[in-house]
């Protein structure tokens, strides 16, 4: 227990930050994900068939690629194409990322291509009959997304994001290239440290058990108040 | 962009690719075993059976592949007791730990999958079976075990590419898989990109070949 | 509205972008794993001869300096794609390294030896105390004919993309069987637990670990340099960044005649590791 003393002698502070990290980490991913999702989704179903490509080309990729593999290539590539990108716009100073920001978005963009495919088997599973109702009410294209099939979409969609918060949430442990000091991490520099690999990785197992556990909790009553009136 | 770099480093990917290759298909078939054993043990009525294995699933789902394969490399080598005994002669190499990190963490998965896809049988099945006067075991392994199989293809073949992406974590333990090779090679040349953008090529055709292959079975085993 | 859009929108560049705004600030990547160049304390804060001496040097080069964590296999790759400017992380100058990067003059040295643990058969080693590859020679030959014989189908780890690791891949003590760690931590928790049968790094590392843990780690066969070895530790820095460089030697200098390097050197490593 002296190994998770709060203080300059123990662990215990540091795990303690490094859990709320990856909490932040999740979540902020998560959102980012999100984002991805609303821009693939209406890709992925659309007729067009390059647009289809584009989006086929994301879910694709990233679900079938490992993760770290992923997170390495944005962490070394990512700054490279951000600094060429902005010096077509005339900005040729370096730019700096910070390992947050680098962190949660190698997560978010892998995060978002499983939210993509969520939103999509969503999509789908909803009645033809209110496209072709709103279609008839001659309600525009986008009103229709907003306001009549995010809204169905989300609630369809919510028992599979639980799936892809916890895909997200477990996929943090592998973002320590970027420097960002998450559970795993400091559990790593722990057991570097104390030379107890076993007690610091066993507790980090517990970590992310109470996160998961806690997480799921909240889930399924957001599920129930949701799928109130149905 | 490295292009000759790349082209030189194709090769020695490849080869690794058979080292992740032995890896994802001996921790599948491991892990389908305890898979079965486990949702097995789920269906059974007993309470604290029921829940042994509903905690074994909840525990190696719960938590990262990385952590599992850091206790079981780094954690377990530590247990001076356990160097002493026969467990050491499997323990001591990487290429083992990896495997029952990896047959654990799928099988975890595998028995859910399993176990969903039991409950979804229609009891009619059984039933039917039944009045035929079949025993419970033929009715059990010729009736409720290919259904099952049927209708877990879809997840099953997820599973497997979850799990192809999970061996490249075989590399945190010393192991020369596809990603391990990746990484050496950058460790003598200093170009990340080049090299995980080759690696992540290779990767994306197994999925696709792996992919294509599940809804190959999948069209197979449809009854219509 | 459109005001506000743009606030928010600025709001949110801020937050993904820091712009990196003092000129005469520079940034100095570290393993904080390598103890004791550099390793981290029970409060997450790094420590060690180089975070002391990186200190040291930005002082007499009057710059504004920032230490920061990058593992070890990234380094070079962070360095060249700009995460930091300079690495003072233990490391080597070595031709091979060379082709990446710039080094500064060395500013400590450390020699490189196998270690075993007590009681092993590659214990007592008929070999000479200390080889330098680069100036050869039969009692060098003799050495690593007498190692060769010794590894043979033997594992020895070392941490990746190490000198270390050069020198086992070089094939100058035959077919090891090569085993690669992310971290030094790594390769010392293996050797203990037997799962290496030796180990090759830096000499201070293996004692350091055994003074730490009370484990049973002891030296064996001769101290290596040279040849693979490279020249002593310097600072990593990009190429093209001469005015950096420059700077780094100057202050090196300085930092040599003061006595600073053999003070910090001493403190840490418990004899003068100095260049």
């Amino acid at each position: 227990m002296e190994l998770l003393a709060f203080g300059n002698t123990g662990w215990g502070d540091e795990l303690f930050y490094a859990t709320l990290m990856t909490l932040a980490v999740s979540i902020t991913a998560m959102i980012i994900g999100f984002f991805f999702a609303l821009i693939f989704t209406p890709l992925k179903l659309s007729k067009h068939k390059s647009l289809n490509l584009i989006g086929n080309f994301y879910t694709t990729v990233v679900r079938g690629v490992p993760e770290l593999l992923i997170i390495y290539l944005l962490f070394f590539g990512g700054s490279g194409a951000i600094m060429y990108v902005a010096s077509i716009f005339g900005y040729n100073q370096y730019i700096e990322i910070n390992a947050f920001i680098t962190g949660a978005f190698s997560i978010g963009i892998i995060s978002g291509a499983y939210s993509t495919e969520v939103f999509r088997g969503a999509i789908q599973s909803i009645d033809k009959g209110q496209f072709e109702a709103s279609k008839t009410l001659g309600i525009k294209k986008y009103v229709q997304f907003y306001k009549i099939i995010l809204p169905q979409m989300l609630r369809l969609a919510l028992p599979n994001l639980s799936n892809v918060w916890q895909i997200t949430l477990k996929d943090t442990s592998l973002i320590s290239v970027t420097g960002l000091v998450e559970i795993m991490r400091q559990s790593y520099i722990a057991a570097g440290s104390t030379r107890d690999p076993l007690f610091f990785y066993s507790f980090a197992a517990v970590l992310y058990l109470l996160l998961t556990f806690f997480s799921m909790k909240i889930i399924n009553k957001l599920e129930m108040r949701y799928s109130r009136g149905f | 962009m490295d292009l000759e770099l790349m082209t030189n480093s194709f090769p020695k990917l490849l080869s690794a690719t058979m080292v992740t290759l032995k890896l994802l298909s001996v921790s599948l078939i491991i892990g389908l075993f305890i898979g079965l054993f486990f949702a097995i043990l789920r269906m059974n009525k007993n309470l604290f059976i029921n829940k042994f294995a509903y905690g074994y699933s909840y525990i190696f789902r719960g938590t990262p592949l990385l952590v599992q394969i850091f206790i079981i490399y780094f954690g377990l080598g530590q247990i001076e007791y356990l160097r002493s005994t026969f467990l050491w002669v499997v323990l001591k190499e990487p290429y083992w730990c990896a495997i029952i990190a990896f047959s654990l963490n799928t099988g975890a998965y595998t028995s859910e999958i399993l176990r969903s896809a039991f409950q979804t049988i229609k009891p009619g099945f059984i039933e039917a079976g039944k009045s035929l006067g079949l025993p419970r075991k033929f009715i059990f392994y010729k009736i409720q075990i290919p259904i099952a199989i049927k209708q877990s293809l879809p997840a099953y073949g997820n599973e497997i590419i979850l799990m192809l992406k999970g061996t490249s974590l075989a590399s945190t333990v010393t192991l020369m898989d596809l990603t391990g090779v990746a990484k050496y090679i950058i460790s003598t040349t200093f170009k990340p990109v080049e090299v995980f953008i080759v690696a992540g090529g290779i990767y994306l055709f197994m999925t696709f070949v792996i992919h294509n292959f599940i809804k190959y079975l999948e069209k197979k085993f449809s009854y219509q | 509205m459109n005001k506000l859009k743009k606030f928010g929108l600025g709001l949110i560049v801020s937050l993904f972008l820091s712009f990196t705004a003092n000129a005469g600030s520079i940034k100095i990547g570290t393993e904080g794993a390598y103890p004791p160049w550099n390793s981290k304390d029970a409060s997450g804060n790094l420590i060690g001869f180089e975070v002391e001496l990186a200190n040291a040097l930005c002082e007499i080069m009057k710059h504004n300096c920032t230490i920061v964590e990058q593992d070890w296999d990234g380094m070079i790759p962070a360095l060249t794609s700009k995460k930091f400017d300079a690495i003072m992380a233990g490391m080597s100058i070595t031709d091979e390294r060379k082709k990446t990067i710039n080094f500064s003059q060395g500013y400590a040295d450390e020699v490189a030896s196998l270690a075993v643990m007590k009681g092993s058969s590659l214990e007592n080693l008929d070999t000479p105390e200390g080889i330098n590859l680069s100036i050869g020679g039969s009692e060098v030959t003799k050495a690593l004919k007498t190692l060769t014989g010794a590894l043979a189908g033997k594992t020895v780890c070392v941490q990746t993309a190490t000198i270390h690791q050069n020198f086992l891949d070089s094939g100058d003590v035959g077919k090891v069987k090569v085993r690669t760690y992310k971290t030094q931590d790594e390769v010392n928790l293996d050797l203990t637990s037997g799962r290496c049968d030796a180990a090759l790094a830096a000499a201070v590392s293996f004692t350091d670990y055994a003074e730490k843990s009370g484990k049973a780690v002891v030296l064996t066969g001769p101290t290596f340099s040279g040849g693979a070895f490279g020249n002593g530790v310097g600072v990593g820095i990009r190429k093209g960044d001469s005015k950096l460089l420059n700077d780094f030697n100057a202050a090196i200098d300085k930092a040599r005649d003061d006595g600073t390097i053999s003070k910090l050197a001493i403190k840490w490593f418990g004899f003068d590791a100095s260049m």
